[in-house]
């Protein structure tokens, strides 16, 4: 995952190919056609909708391109983020790089599939291992 | 118990590294207050009162010895208060009764334990700054406060019998450890408009009050065979899963606005529960109200879309089936991998010869002693295996708050634990702890035990095994206390006989409107509400969670204005006395408030008011 500050905003955020969906938005009635980048807002940290429209953009529209976060993003929500098929994010103020990218490094092992790898911890189990 | 892998280990402790990491970023000023608030609650770490509280999970309520040995070691040594900070909570506390002219209530007590409805336990006193030391003392006996709190699926709760109750269908343990790992840490369900909690049982009775949860489930098994479902494993032919599925409930809830959930699904099949909830929970997420946090909880959403609501769901749920491949279909190996978890222990009772001795015991000590003949009635219940006994330990004395246990309470229930529960307890959902494994030959020794330790109180079911929330004595969030008035009554209705021939009544006490002491599920509900900075009660009859007792879940009904708090004694008693004087022979309070009505009760009630009768004369105007 690409994290970038604010004044660093990728110069592709404003380009043709680039769409901005509001958080109330359907993502599976958007027209992705020629879209490279998906850009979705967090107006607040707390408010998760974006996470579920990463995840339907990312594993049940097969979109391939860039999600990108923006908004309240805060690190100690990157792992979430990356988790639901999000690529890219750029970090409100006064939100450490450094910080983002050590917790995005330390990210543990996980139960259940995402948007990033499908498949549950226990769809990999033999009975054998895990006894 | 389900048995923890290295893997479940090695993630609590991360979990535990990462709690550490936050708390020092936050002490060093680089976590705010604001974003450090969600994380610390998804431990469990609230902002109280006076201090923190911290809620340890317990899942679905199983708990072993050595981990009530190390939450005793968590109550002696870190719920401690610094005496300054003691003085000044309890001045203030004594400034509500002094305000109010009424007696004063208990004083603050620390280095406890509380055991909560939701089968969680408690601690109020722990210094923020210890809080990592704590989740790393909890990690070693593999506790945690993982998702007790915030807008996330919370600790699932369960039947407290599950897996030994007679009446069974299913054991629901190893669902609810399966639905425990696919929600913990789930990516994108960590910020829902508002707390998701989830209740499974398996049993003919509803222990587990399902339908006043956001996703209620009841383990069932169809009589028909199962053929709509194309992910199921072919080759499970004798597993004794093939007709076992899932009745879905969705959108319960009490608050301000009491809801029981409706039934979206009659039967889904047992390996497609995390599919479904997977679909129940994204439609939540996309379309819950985030405006206003009172109509937030899923059963807002689910009253006002109704069929659409329904129809979003299972057009989800289709497209996780046919669209992402349905990764979350839970394969029968690992339902049999957690299952094995959950063997009953090996014990060693002579089957041949239980019937007689258990018949031998019960004849012998019922006609030797009325107490513990009134224990057995109580506080012992039936078995799946004839040999055995479920037993509760009554948390429901005078001198402590309901379900408050000292550290050496929990070490010694830890004691009894392993001496005659095969090392496990359960944490109940009336407040109570409970031995699920004691063969009936104990039965008298254990008694004995748990009387010397003020445990054996055969209340259980009664007036006084009352639900209570913590209230204004610590809870920042309360508008009176739960406490005291819990003392109350506690002290008005000490007489066994006449606890005995009240019978069976739930007494719910909330000390506000989240009502965390579920007094809308109360058959006498007393809610706690402020009035010009005092503290008032509103008291409701007639509420039930669902049990067979209670009869189909609803809220109870407002009997009239609030009370003073010194009138709340009076006013259960007036409708104690009434139930006494209406009731037919055996019948229940419950079944006469039914049969009767509510006049009687509200009249009673009302005429005992004394402190509250200017003010309801001047609102009667």
């Amino acid at each position: 995952m690409k994290l970038f500050e604010q004044a660093q905003l990728p110069s592709s955020s404003t380009d043709s190919q680039t769409l901005l969906l509001p958080n109330d938005a359907d993502p599976r009635t958007a027209d992705l056609t020629g879209v490279h980048t998906v850009v979705l807002h967090f107006p607040s940290f707390t408010d998760g909708r974006a996470f579920s429209q990463a995840f339907l953009l990312r594993r049940r529209l097969g979109f391939t391109g860039t999600i990108r976060a923006t908004g309240d993003v805060l690190v100690d929500q990157l792992v979430q983020m990356a988790r639901t098929g999000f690529t890219e994010a750029v970090l409100a103020d006064g939100q450490s790089l450094a910080v983002g990218q050590r917790l995005l490094d330390q990210a543990n092992a996980t139960y259940q599939g995402d948007a990033v790898a499908p498949q549950p911890r226990f769809a990999s189990l033999s009975t054998l291992e895990a006894a | 118990m389900y048995s923890y892998t290295e893997f479940d280990r090695q993630f609590i402790r991360h979990r535990a590294a990462q709690h550490r990491d936050q708390l020092a970023r936050h002490q060093a000023g680089t976590l705010s207050d604001e974003a450090f608030r969600p994380l610390r609650l998804q431990n469990g770490w609230y902002i109280q009162r006076y201090a923190p509280m911290l809620r340890v999970a317990v899942p679905y309520g199983e708990i072993a010895a050595r981990q009530l040995r190390v939450l005793a070691t968590i109550a002696r040594e870190y719920d401690r208060p610094d005496p300054a900070l003691l003085a000044r909570a309890q001045a203030t506390q004594d400034g509500i009764d002094e305000r109010a002219g009424s007696r004063p209530g208990p004083r603050l007590k620390f280095g406890y334990g509380h055991f909560t409805t939701r089968q969680n336990v408690q601690f109020n006193w722990i210094p923020l700054d210890k809080s990592a030391d704590v989740m790393d003392l909890l990690a070693t006996v593999d506790m945690h406060g993982i998702q007790t709190s915030g807008n996330c699926i919370r600790n699932i709760t369960t039947d407290e019998r599950a897996g030994i109750a007679a009446d069974e269908v299913a054991d629901p343990r190893p669902f609810a450890e399966i639905l425990r790992q696919w929600s913990t840490l789930h990516p994108e369900f960590a910020f829902l408009p508002r707390k998701f909690k989830v209740a499974i049982h398996g049993a003919r009775e509803d222990r587990a009050a399902i339908a006043w949860h956001d996703v209620g489930l009841q383990v069932v098994r169809s009589t028909e065979t199962v053929a709509n479902n194309p992910h199921q494993e072919s080759d499970e032919g004798h597993s004794g899963y093939e007709n076992v599925g899932f009745k879905v409930l969705v959108g319960g809830g009490m608050g301000r606005t009491p809801v029981v959930a409706s039934v979206i699904r009659e039967f889904l099949p047992w390996d497609q529960i995390l599919n479904y909830l997977e679909a129940v929970v994204r439609v939540y997420n996309r379309w819950g109200r985030r405006d206003n946090k009172y109509k937030a909880r899923i059963k807002i959403l689910v009253k006002a879309e109704g069929q659409r609501f329904v129809d979003e769901v299972e057009a989800e749920y289709e497209a996780i089936l046919m669209q992402d491949g349905a990764p979350h279909t839970i394969p029968l190996a690992e339902l049999q991998r957690v299952a094995a978890s959950f063997v009953p222990p090996a014990l060693n009772c002579d089957r041949k010869t239980a019937d007689a001795k258990i018949a031998h015991i019960l004849k012998a000590a019922a006609e030797d002693d009325v107490e513990f003949g009134r224990w057995l009635q109580q506080n012992v219940a039936a078995h799946k295996n004839p040999d055995l006994r479920a037993v509760t330990l009554s948390f429901k004395r005078l001198g402590q708050a309901p379900g408050d246990a000292t550290a050496d309470q929990l070490d010694a229930v830890a004691e009894l634990a392993e001496r005659f529960s095969a090392g496990e307890a359960r944490v109940t959902h009336d407040q109570n702890l409970l031995l699920p494994w004691v063969r009936c030959d104990q039965l008298p020794e254990l008694w004995r035990e748990a009387r010397r330790l003020g445990l054996a109180k055969p209340n259980i079911r009664l007036l006084t095994d009352m639900i209570a929330c913590p209230g204004g004595d610590f809870c920042d969030l309360a508008n009176a206390r739960a406490i005291p008035v819990a003392a109350a009554i506690s002290e008005a209705y000490t007489d066994l006989d006449e606890l005995h021939d009240l019978g069976e009544i739930d007494l719910h006490i909330s000390g506000c409107i989240n009502s965390c002491g579920h007094h809308h599920t109360g058959h006498i509900g007393i809610l706690g509400v402020d009035k010009d900075g005092q503290e008032w009660y509103q008291v409701t009859l007639g509420g039930s969670d669902g049990s067979t007792l209670s009869g189909a879940p609803g809220a109870g009904k407002v009997i009239g204005p609030s009370f003073a708090a010194d009138e709340v004694v009076d006013v259960v008693t007036a409708v104690l006395d009434t139930y006494r004087t209406h009731r037919t022979s055996g019948e229940t309070f419950i079944t006469t408030l039914r049969r009767v009505g509510h006049d009687p009760y509200k009249a009673a009630a009302n005429a005992v008011r004394h402190i509250t009768a200017r003010h309801t004369a001047q609102a009667d105007a």
